[in-house]
């Protein structure tokens, strides 16, 4: 079991939690990734890990409460504990195996949606702890969905903030302000985007536009996480890739979003469905004819 | 004189009902029936049944013990070279080992040897043994996986007095008999639990969760955490995929995907909250064990289900028992047919599998006859869910993140015949060695490693 120590809550629906997983504490390094499974009937859920604490055998790690899954995720309070964590899967951020005067020479941009803030900022603090500082651009809905912005300007060269609805920072979405540095004079070497797969999609199509290498981190759905089930397929470089242990990070020009869009779906209805037999039950509703067992 | 009755027939689920459950299949044998068909071994001067075990059980005697009633004793006898028999009684395929080679086999049915080994192995469990007195010889080794193998050389290590912790990757112990083979083939509390339950009961630590080559490396083990040996037998668990265009539509699945959410996520009971797809028309690809657990898995969950396999019925590497079994609950079996496209909608789904059909060539260097394509002969087969059952390949994870450990060209662990690898202290064996096999022979490998890292502990 694997207890957890701290929670808390960073927008609406966006959950905070630091566990006791010291294995996973001591071996994770940046782009790596957990499965978890809130109890003895869950899901194994692939969420990023925000931070790693080695010393105090702690790994922290954001989630966003959309399906019944991460709802159970999410319901967990301090003292209570995982079923399961496993980690840390797939393989580092490349970078991470760069020789550092090489990396020194690097401007690297960060991009960072939504709750794609949080697998973000492990990468940009272990840059930091090598006297790095890149600069991270972060987008969200609105002023109120922002997260990890605090952490990630104690870590980041400049962070930048981009809301759909003008509420705080640039007005617009997150490739418009890569754009406007850009524009503005800001060289970048290196752009790693992190967030929902529709803004990855764009941010490489923009990253193209200014020949600027780009790295993604996918999201696909997995059940393992180790190789075994193969749910995570992605096509790269026109070549099938496991997310899971060829991943999660690819180059960006070599990804087929549309595929990996079309193919996060794939169980849609059904999350619909347990979602809305969750709500329903949590509302006292009894099925009378047993549709919901 | 061995009596002349016709095999003992054994009680099963009627073929409709069990069809839409999970439960077991097989009732199996019980004292009466498992003693009548022990009369029926000829007790043969060379008993070409223990030749053909994979594992060598002296089959003859712990059947002569059976005839008597006397199962305790047929326990102990199967127990000197299998610590796994009520598994093995369901899963080995016997009719090309032990049953295959049967005298009595040549002119009517072998001697149910599966059914008597399984009858044995279930009584064990309900009569178990008084755990063993064991005096700890203070060594300490790593078993890298739970599967057969692992559970094999576990329990043996840990008779002998070692100190040994087992690390599973998943969050349940087992590995193939568990995310692989289905609950209605072998039930997962009743019968797997147990007997790793015994193993438990010898001291044997299990620690799920852990990824070794992630989570620990093979070298962490043995440097940081005082391990004197490790034994890899971590298993087969990359699925293969055929490399034809529409593999990756939605609806395409490995069968180690849909079977891991059947049986390990337990996707086909509402409580649990892992989803499955099965449309109502579902197509698995393939002729194994695998192919067979999948396809009847889609049958229970309410689909359509059919079978395309390249060859004949002839080749058809699954268990006799399954393949029957199969037919009996309405699979339907499309032979010598090949899938060369998965086709679909505008919106990725797909929507049938484009195959043409084959005839038997010449024999191929597995000796059996290769199929060839008929010219002209496309047509598509109408589905919603096309399953992948075209074998596996070991994890390259572990070899990939271990300095020095001999890989083969298939990407297997290089091991001799008692699972030396080329790193000294580390040993392995099982699928991860030899690529999908079977259980036996996995468990087999995993008992050689045990007295190979004993000899080697020793030598230290």
């Amino acid at each position: 079991m694997f207890e957890i120590v701290e929670k808390r809550v960073l927008a609406e629906g966006i959950y905070l939690t630091k566990v006791r997983a010291p294995r996973i504490a001591r071996s994770a390094k940046p782009g790596q990734f957990i499965i978890v499974r809130a109890d003895e009937k869950g899901e194994r859920v692939p969420l990023t890990i925000a931070d790693y604490d080695a010393e105090q055998g702690t790994v922290t790690m954001v989630t966003q409460a959309l399906g019944v899954s991460t709802r159970k995720i999410v319901a967990k309070e301090p003292g209570e504990a995982f079923a399961d964590i496993a980690g840390p899967l797939g393989r580092p951020s490349e970078f991470v195996a760069e020789p550092i005067e090489e990396l020194r020479k690097k401007r690297f941009v960060f991009i960072a949606g939504g709750v794609g803030t949080a697998p973000v900022y492990p990468q940009v603090k272990w840059l930091a702890e090598q006297g790095i500082k890149p600069d991270v651009i972060i987008g969200a809905k609105t002023k109120d969905m922002l997260i990890y912005t605090e952490e990630m300007e104690r870590v980041a060269g400049n962070v930048y903030i981009a809301t759909d609805d003008g509420s705080v920072g640039f007005h617009g979405l997150v490739t418009a302000l890569l754009e406007k540095l850009i524009g503005e004079g800001h060289e970048y070497d290196c752009c790693v985007a992190i967030g929902p797969m529709i803004m990855m999609k764009f941010v490489t199509l923009t990253a193209r536009k200014y020949q600027l290498p780009c790295i993604v981190s996918l999201n696909a759905l997995m059940v393992d996480g180790t190789g075994m089930c193969g749910a995570c397929r992605v096509t790269i470089a026109g070549k099938t890739k496991f997310t899971c242990v060829d991943g999660p990070e690819f180059n960006a020009y070599d990804v087929d979003f549309d595929e990996a869009m079309r193919r996060q779906g794939m169980y849609r209805t059904q999350e619909q469905r347990a979602l809305a037999i969750a709500r329903e039950r949590a509302e006292g509703h009894k099925c009378n004819i047993g549709l919901d067992k | 004189m061995a009596n002349k009755i016709p095999r003992v027939p054994v009680r099963e689920q009627d073929p409709a009902i069990r069809a839409t459950n999970f439960e077991e299949v097989c009732y199996g044998y019980n004292l009466e029936e498992a003693s009548l068909e022990a009369t029926r071994c000829l007790h043969c001067k060379n008993p070409r049944c223990v030749a053909a075990c994979p594992v060598n059980i002296r089959i003859p005697d712990f059947i002569a013990h059976i005839a008597q009633g006397d199962v305790a004793s047929a326990a102990a006898v199967i127990a000197e070279d299998s610590s796994l028999p009520s598994i093995c009684g369901r899963v080995c395929p016997q009719e090309s080992q032990c049953e295959g080679a049967c005298i009595v086999g040549i002119k009517g049915e072998p001697v149910a040897i599966g059914k008597m080994e399984r009858f044995v192995g279930d009584w064990q469990l309900d009569n178990p043994l008084s755990v063993p007195q064991i005096t700890p010889n203070g060594h300490k080794v790593a078993i890298v996986g739970s599967g057969p193998a692992g559970l094999a050389c576990a329990s043996d290590l840990a008779r002998i007095g070692y100190e040994v912790t087992v690390f599973e990757a998943l969050h349940e112990v087992g590995g193939v008999l568990v995310y692989g083979i289905p609950e209605f083939r072998l039930p997962k509390s009743k019968i797997v639990a147990r007997e790793i339950d015994k193993i438990r009961q010898l001291g044997v630590r299990f620690e799920t969760d852990v990824i070794v080559g992630r989570t620990v490396t093979i070298d962490s083990l043995l440097d940081e955490e005082g391990f004197e040996a490790v034994f890899i037998g971590s298993g087969a668990g990359l699925p293969r995929f055929m490399g034809i265009e529409g593999e990756n539509l939605n609806g395409v699945l490995s069968a180690n995907e849909f079977l891991t959410r059947a049986n390990l996520m337990r996707a086909y009971d509402e409580q649990y909250d892992t989803p499955i797809y099965v449309g109502r028309k579902v197509v698995v690809v393939g002729g194994g064990n695998v192919a067979m657990d999948a396809v009847r898995t889609a049958k229970r969950l309410g689909a359509e289900a059919t079978i395309v396999y390249r060859r004949s019925e002839k080749e058809l590497p699954a268990r006799v028992e399954e393949v029957h079994h199969a037919k009996e609950e309405g699979i339907e079996f499309r032979m010598l047919t090949n899938p060369t496209r998965v086709l679909g909608d505008d919106k990725g789904w797909v929507t049938g599998l484009n195959c043409v059909q084959m005839e038997l060539g010449e024999p191929d260097e597995s000796g059996r006859r290769s199929p060839v394509e008929v010219a002209g002969s496309d047509f598509a087969i109408e589905c919603d869910v096309v399953v992948m059952a075209l074998g596996t390949s070991p994890n390259p994870l572990i070899a990939s993140t271990t300095e020095s450990l001999a890989t083969s060209r298939r990407g297997c662990i290089v091991a001799d015949e008692e699972g030396r690898t080329s790193r000294s202290g580390v040993f392995a064996g099982g699928d991860t060695v030899t690529g999908a096999a079977t259980v036996i022979l996995a468990m087999g490998a995993g008992r050689k490693a045990a007295l190979a890292i004993d000899e080697y502990v020793k030598s230290l």
